[in-house]
């Protein structure tokens, strides 16, 4: 056998890496306001609780006009900077795309706290646009990993062509360049999609009084009769975001076959 | 180009942009995302870190500069035993994460078939990816006190009560945070081991080396880069998590971004809040150096191995060895009830690397 030990604990490894998500709809569906073993039987009464809770609707309908402006404002400035950094050599060039990935590393308090504190002081009101602001600067970064090897692969001499036959650099972008890299920009949409869905800390900090669906989560943490909803509710979430980055994966490999480059496979 | 342009008077004037420098081109181009990150994150930061410097009044932040924040988060037994617990349990979570992540990584460049690396890599993403406050809620229903851990090694009878040091401590946040970095860890790992060229590998055999000893002399060099940038990318973050410290340390567990958030939104102290989030940076970045002048200490008694005096053998050698317990005992002192897992895997690690020298050694 291929690997032998080492096969055995990449198996071992992906139980550990699964397992929560595996516990998750066993307690979804079981019949007991405690979430704990032993397991009480099925019920499918805690999704049904889904749709009476006005509470919940209302954050999640905060949550998607968020992730929806998130993902289309991050993509466009992961665009912007995944051509730039792949396409020209310009002064200052790791460092300013050092300074854009920078949120990838830093823990998310420090740039909740930073971003508050700032936005107070220019009086701007708490609401969802804030954290849309907030959740751009998180996404952004993950966007430009996923256009960045979209771009790179991207054959320059098609590009020369096109000046050559006379074509303008923003026709040039329009015709050549955008159909080219439209699977990595689908790619990026969906995932900057399901982080900022996904996104606790910004929220917290920045929502005010319009809590996001995180947001909701974690306070009805609190309240131990309502978990056994709350992990209905993730439920629910989890497939959905194994969904949408199934559909990412597929395009983001498809936009870099379609460029000719090589996967060297994952997001980051 | 130059043909073209001669017979279509208009051309040269429509490709105009394209004549600018490739610097002013590029400029433009990262433009608006250079100026959101400027607008929306440098200078965000610099406010917080010149809040840390400033005087807090009440409901305000009064201009007086100061250092009596920094005094007050050092001194101040509550913030500093909370500062010393967040360094350990973010250095204990980028061992065991690092660690456990290796084998992954190595297994899936090295043995699995090239058309499958993509999907192992999709399968090892995307838990990273799904909700994340869940995923550490679960966390809690797993090692709580009838949680599945415990309800399990009791219904195989090997133990009689449940165990209660798994949940609402340090080892739990160390858990649940090693779950939540895997995959940030296992990827730039992947990433150095493609790199490497395969006929290195077979050079090293083929000089009579054994597979361990051209592990540790091929691979392992040539993988540092990705095993360097999964310690960064892991313990840069964890340092100032807060869901996890929330959720599964309890009342003892609590870390820096959970007082950062009680000073800024319950107690309105911004320039001690401030300062907090500032030294916690300020203490990561110490630790890397010296992690980083550790591993050029390694590097060093590696690459001189052959060759060199015994006496500047021996020196470097009790150098590494030196900073190494240092490290250690700086971890013991900073976390007591998660002390014994944190020491007994980083004397592991250190006990491999010196059998691996020592071997070297012998082996010359």
């Amino acid at each position: 056998m291929k690997g032998g030990w080492f096969r055995i604990y990449a198996y071992g490894f992906l139980l550990f890496l699964y397992a929560p998500i595996l516990l998750l709809p066993i307690f979804a569906f079981n019949d007991g306001a405690i979430v704990a073993f032993p397991l009480a039987g099925f019920t499918t009464k805690w999704f049904e609780q889904l749709w009476v809770e006005p509470a919940l609707h209302q954050a999640l309908k905060n949550s998607l006009i968020i992730a929806v402006s998130a993902s289309i404002l991050s993509t466009c400035l992961g665009i912007f900077a995944a051509r730039a950094s792949t396409r020209y050599n310009f002064p200052l060039r790791g460092g300013i795309i050092g300074m854009i990935m920078l949120p990838l590393v830093l823990p998310e308090i420090i740039l909740a706290i930073a971003l508050l504190v700032v936005l107070l002081g220019i009086g701007i009101p708490l609401s969802i646009y804030t954290v849309i602001l907030g959740h751009v600067l998180v996404c952004t970064p993950f966007s430009i990993a996923v256009l960045t090897a979209a771009f790179q692969s991207l054959d320059k001499s098609l590009e020369e062509a096109a000046y050559d036959l006379g074509e303008t650099p923003a026709s040039t972008f329009r015709l050549i360049i955008l159909p080219l890299v439209t699977p990595g920009i689908i790619s990026s949409l969906l995932m900057t999609f399901t982080i900022s869905l996904d996104e606790f800390l910004m929220a917290f900090f920045l929502a005010g009084t319009e809590p996001t669906l995180p947001v909701y989560i974690f306070s009805q943490f609190r309240f131990p009769k309502s978990v056994p909803v709350v992990l209905a509710l993730g439920t629910v979430l989890v497939v959905a975001s194994i969904i949408l980055l199934t559909i990412a994966e597929y395009f983001r490999r498809r936009g870099i076959a379609k460029t000719g480059g090589k996967d060297t496979g994952g997001f980051l | 180009m130059a043909q073209s342009a001669a017979s279509q008077p208009s051309l040269p004037a429509r490709a105009a942009p394209k004549r600018r420098s490739e610097a002013v081109n590029g400029l433009l181009m990262v433009s608006p995302t250079a100026l959101y990150a400027l607008l929306l994150l440098a200078a965000p930061l610099v406010t917080i870190f010149t809040y840390s410097f400033l005087t807090d009044g009440y409901l305000t932040v009064e201009l007086t500069p100061t250092l009596g924040s920094y005094v007050e988060a050092w001194t101040n037994e509550v913030y500093r035993v909370v500062m010393l617990r967040s360094l350990g349990v973010a250095m204990a979570v980028t061992l065991v994460t690092v660690v456990l992540a290796f084998p992954i990584a190595y297994y899936v460049s090295f043995y699995v078939d090239p058309s499958r690396k993509s999907l192992w890599l999709f399968l090892i993403t995307i838990p990273f990816w799904t909700s994340y406050l869940i995923r550490v809620f679960l966390w809690k229903v797993i090692l709580g006190f009838n949680g599945v851990v415990n309800s399990g090694l009791m219904g195989l009878g090997l133990i009689d009560e449940p165990l209660t040091f798994l949940l609402y401590n340090t080892n739990s946040i160390v858990i649940t945070l090693a779950h939540a970095y895997a995959p940030f860890a296992i990827l730039p790992i992947f990433v150095a081991l493609e790199k490497i060229d395969r006929s290195f590998l077979e050079a090293g055999r083929d000089l009579g080396e054994s597979s361990f000893v051209t592990f540790l002399r091929v691979t392992l060099p040539l993988a540092m880069p990705g095993v360097i940038s999964a310690v960064m990318i892991v313990f840069i973050p964890t340092i100032g998590d807060y869901v996890t410290p929330h959720l599964v340390g309890g009342p003892e567990g609590k870390m820096v971004a959970n007082l950062v958030q009680v000073l800024y939104l319950k107690l309105d102290n911004y320039p001690l809040g401030s300062a907090l989030a500032v030294s916690s940076m300020l203490l990561v970045g110490l630790v890397l150096m010296m992690a980083a002048m550790q591993l050029a200490i390694f590097g060093y008694v590696f690459k001189r191995i052959a060759g060199t005096t015994p006496l500047i053998l021996a020196i470097f050698t009790a150098l590494a060895a030196a900073q190494a317990l240092l490290l250690l005992v700086v971890v013991l002192w900073l976390i007591t009830d998660s002390a014994v897992l944190t020491v007994s895997l980083g004397a592991a690690l250190h006990a491999v690397a010196l059998v691996a020298l020592r071997r070297k050694r012998s082996a010359l």
